[in-house]
């Protein structure tokens, strides 16, 4: 089953760049991502720029609406993912684990839809 | 057993009614594990059953009517899944089923009930579904039994289950025995899911159709038993059976609540108490020290002679506080101080609690005591009002009245 790891977190919380805290946290990411790789069950991942960066937009009754920031007004905001193809949930939350935003952030955990059920 | 040859229909039903009490966890656990999909094993061994009441009346009982069932419930997943359309996931459970096909004898049936019961106990479902769906699935009470012992309407438990098979299916949710790394984690879940059937047993009593604390006795036996030697499982059985101990004396004649200090030992379970000495005992040898074993050996304590060692119960706690470090357990460590003479000492962490614990009726209860022990009547009949008011049970609240009326007026 595939699967994505939605890596949410405050980015307030997040180590700044430039600290040791920040260095340790990319490490951590090198580490999972390497891990997920010679695993061979990385199926894909990104990191996303900041929340102030985004720019949401929708069609309202054929009206065109482009709002500034996120779509989500929370504190947490979604700053990447990794998809994984593993046997099972326990297996997904085992990678889940290796990623660095867990520890101040959440990762949501769920199966992607399955459009090709002939495979 | 039965010669083949048709058999009535009255002894054909009651067999298979029989077998179905008996056996059915551990069919559907086979049956769960090789589909991955509890809600479809489920309706194949139904659809088995229905066939069983055919098939046996014309031909006899089968050798192994347990081996019979599965065979006969693994084909009509077959049947089901080939009408469905295979998509990849369904292809291989197919592929699994047809590997198994050689129809074992009944001996050879593996017991994979703790599969079962560690996909029934996932964190990932919600702790309301997983006691629902243990009840469901192993210990096979139906959902108006679960909807009745939780209060809730059959509608809202059958949906509540529902959703939580949808969830194992969709969400990947394993039939596994978890790997050593999530082992501890994990098995504390499967504890604590068996432990709260236990308690909504105690707190309703023993005259309920299903009578929960048997059932939960029934499942961490079941556990203990697929998985020996492991200490927390055998401290949870053990505080189940010291407490359980109790059951029948903990309402006094005149329908109050008692704690055990004050109860009548004469009602106390021997036999109980002195498994679950003996239980606790094999657990602590095994030095892996763990919530479960503390409770225990706290439920212990309480059955001291003459009366509950209160030292030892507020070392207990202060142990149990490195594990669970909640503010129940906080206030419990408080009133075993106080009940060890330290009042002052007592209070005074009492009263630190308020913020967390002010709609907690024991928390009103253990102050209006420490505050009519240290000599402040007036308040502690503040206290006890507040604690009656919120109280769960009549039983309960007749306990505080009592309490309440015995304070020296000032």
């Amino acid at each position: 089953m595939q699967y994505m790891l939605l890596i949410y977190n405050d980015p307030s919380l997040e180590p700044a760049y430039g600290t040791p805290a920040f260095t340790e946290m990319m490490g951590g990411y090198f580490a999972a991502s390497a891990r997920m790789k010679a695993d061979g069950v990385l199926r894909g991942g990104e990191g996303l720029q900041g929340v102030e960066t985004a720019t949401s937009f929708r069609i309202k009754g054929g009206k065109v609406e482009t709002m500034d920031g996120p779509f989500a007004e929370t504190r947490e905001h979604l700053g990447g993912y990794y998809i994984v193809d593993v046997p099972d949930l326990d297996a997904a939350l085992t990678y889940a684990a290796l990623i660095p935003s867990a520890h101040f952030g959440t990762i949501e955990v769920r199966p992607l839809m399955d459009y090709n059920p002939a495979s | 057993m039965t010669a083949p040859g048709p058999s009535s229909a009255i002894a054909v039903s009651r067999e298979l009614d029989r077998v179905m009490r008996a056996d059915r966890g551990r069919l559907l656990a086979i049956l769960a594990a090789g589909l991955r999909d509890l809600g479809l094993a489920e309706e194949v061994l139904h659809d088995a059953a229905i066939s069983a009441l055919a098939h046996w009346g014309r031909s006899g009982l089968p050798a192994s009517p347990q081996a019979w069932l599965l065979q006969v419930a693994r084909r009509k997943a077959i049947d089901r899944l080939r009408a469905a359309g295979r998509d990849g996931r369904k292809a291989q459970a197919l592929a699994a089923l047809t590997a198994d096909e050689a129809a074992p004898d009944a001996r050879d049936i593996p017991d994979e009930r703790l599969r079962l019961i560690f996909a029934c106990c996932h964190p990932a479902l919600e702790p309301k579904s997983r006691v629902a769906l243990t009840l469901r699935t192993v210990c096979g009470l139906t959902t108006p039994e679960i909807a009745r012992a939780f209060l809730d309407a059959e509608a809202t438990m059958g949906q509540r289950i529902s959703r939580a098979k949808a969830k194992i299916a969709a969400a990947g949710i394993p039939f596994a025995v978890p790997e050593p790394e999530h082992w501890p984690e994990r098995l504390e879940t499967v504890l604590t899911t068996i432990y709260l059937i236990f308690t909504t047993g105690y707190v309703a009593g023993p005259q309920e159709p299903r009578d929960l604390c048997l059932e939960a006795e029934y499942l961490i036996r079941l556990v203990d038993r697929l998985r020996p030697g492991e200490a927390e499982i055998e401290g949870a059985l053990a505080m189940m059976l010291l407490t359980g101990a109790r059951r029948a004396a903990r309402i006094g004649p005149d329908g109050a609540s008692l704690p055990p200090g004050d109860q009548d030992r004469r009602l106390w379970d021997a036999a109980r108490i002195a498994e679950g000495r003996a239980v606790l005992a094999r657990a602590m040898e095994r030095r892996r020290p763990g919530p479960f074993q503390i409770k225990a050996a706290i439920a212990d304590c309480q059955m001291a002679d003459p009366g509950p060692d209160w030292p030892q119960i507020a070392a207990l706690y202060g142990a149990l506080l490195r594990h669970e470090p909640t503010p129940v357990i906080r206030l419990n460590a408080a009133v075993a101080l106080a009940e060890a003479g330290e009042q002052a000492q007592g209070l005074a962490i009492v009263e630190t609690l308020g913020d967390s614990l002010w709609d907690y009726q024991p928390w009103h209860a253990a102050r209006a005591a420490l505050l009519a022990a240290t000599g402040a009547p007036e308040a502690a009949a503040a206290a006890y009002r507040e604690a009656i008011a919120r109280a769960a049970t009549p039983a309960e609240a007749m306990f505080l009245q009592a309490r309440l009326a015995r304070l020296a007026p000032s």
